[in-house]
């Protein structure tokens, strides 16, 4: 039972659980904020979380391909909070406001 | 002060600055949060003998996409009355949802077999320098060259996009 065995010794299990309530924090807040800043900064949690637990389990195991997809994953969550922080300023340039709620031009 | 002790701790401190992200009314505490959650979760990388790791998440997480993102805020200028509100039932619904997300994952993990011998131990030693370069040189050299050209083409388009029009007389 990976519940019971949380209070042994420090193992997988630790950083499983505690990488799944960092997500299920991010994921409630994507759905909770209606701030696009904050929007973006919740998807950054939820990266931060995936890589605990790439690295909890790269040490597990005793391999270096989980810290180096660590890595690649850090170079795309740069390169798309850059991109989506321009948009954003775009955005905010021509109708004046972060609320998510606004942006809903496409809809039907 | 053994290792569990200061695993307790650390996580409790990075599951609490992490609602406080989600929590706060004011976007820039929000930011300030997560900083401290980046720290957190580096301070983790560190239990675990990751070392690069945890310099460059501070570095990169917390020293440049942090900061970008507390430049952008301030130019926004947002204050606290401008902050959107979400509606009660939106709100109730984000938590049964989220509530729901975590209810499946603990049931999936509850029959996950792991073998015994599944200790952490802070002594191991692919988390070095040396044997994380010599792993991306090696064997992943060509994501770590196509990287680059990711990183071009984000400076680029933040450039483009960001970039202010020529005002016509």
């Amino acid at each position: 039972m990976i519940l019971a065995s949380l209070f042994d010794s420090l193992s997988v299990q630790h950083y499983l659980v505690l990488s799944t309530i960092l997500f299920v924090i991010g994921v409630f807040g994507v759905l909770t904020r209606k701030n696009a800043i904050i929007l973006l900064m919740c998807i950054e949690l939820m990266l931060s979380s995936v890589n605990l637990l790439l690295v909890a389990f790269s040490t597990y195991f005793g391999d270096a391909s989980g810290q180096l997809f660590v890595f690649f994953i850090m170079v795309v969550a740069a390169a798309e909070a850059t991109v989506g922080l321009s948009i954003l300023v775009l955005l905010y340039r021509n109708t004046r406001s972060v609320d998510v709620g606004f942006f809903n031009k496409l809809k039907g | 002060m053994s290792i569990e002790t200061i695993f307790w701790i650390l996580g409790a401190l990075t599951i609490a600055s992490a609602l406080m992200v989600i929590i706060s009314s004011h976007p820039v505490r929000s930011i300030l949060y997560l900083i401290v959650t980046f720290f957190m979760i580096s301070a983790h990388y560190v239990l675990m003998n990751a070392q690069f790791l945890a310099i460059v998440n501070i570095i990169v997480y917390a020293g440049a996409i942090m900061v970008l993102f507390l430049f952008v805020l301030m130019m926004l200028n947002l204050s606290k009355d401008k902050e959107p509100k979400s509606p009660l039932k939106m709100t109730a619904a984000a938590v049964i949802a989220g509530g729901s997300l975590l209810v499946v994952l603990v049931a999936a993990m509850r029959d996950a077999v792991l073998s015994p011998s599944n200790i952490i131990s802070s002594t191991n030693q692919q988390g070095l320098v040396e044997n994380l370069g010599k792993e991306l040189f090696t064997t992943y050299v060509l994501p770590f060259e196509i990287s680059s050209v990711l990183f071009i083409s984000a400076i680029v388009g933040a450039v483009v996009l960001a970039k202010r029009e020529k005002q016509l007389l």
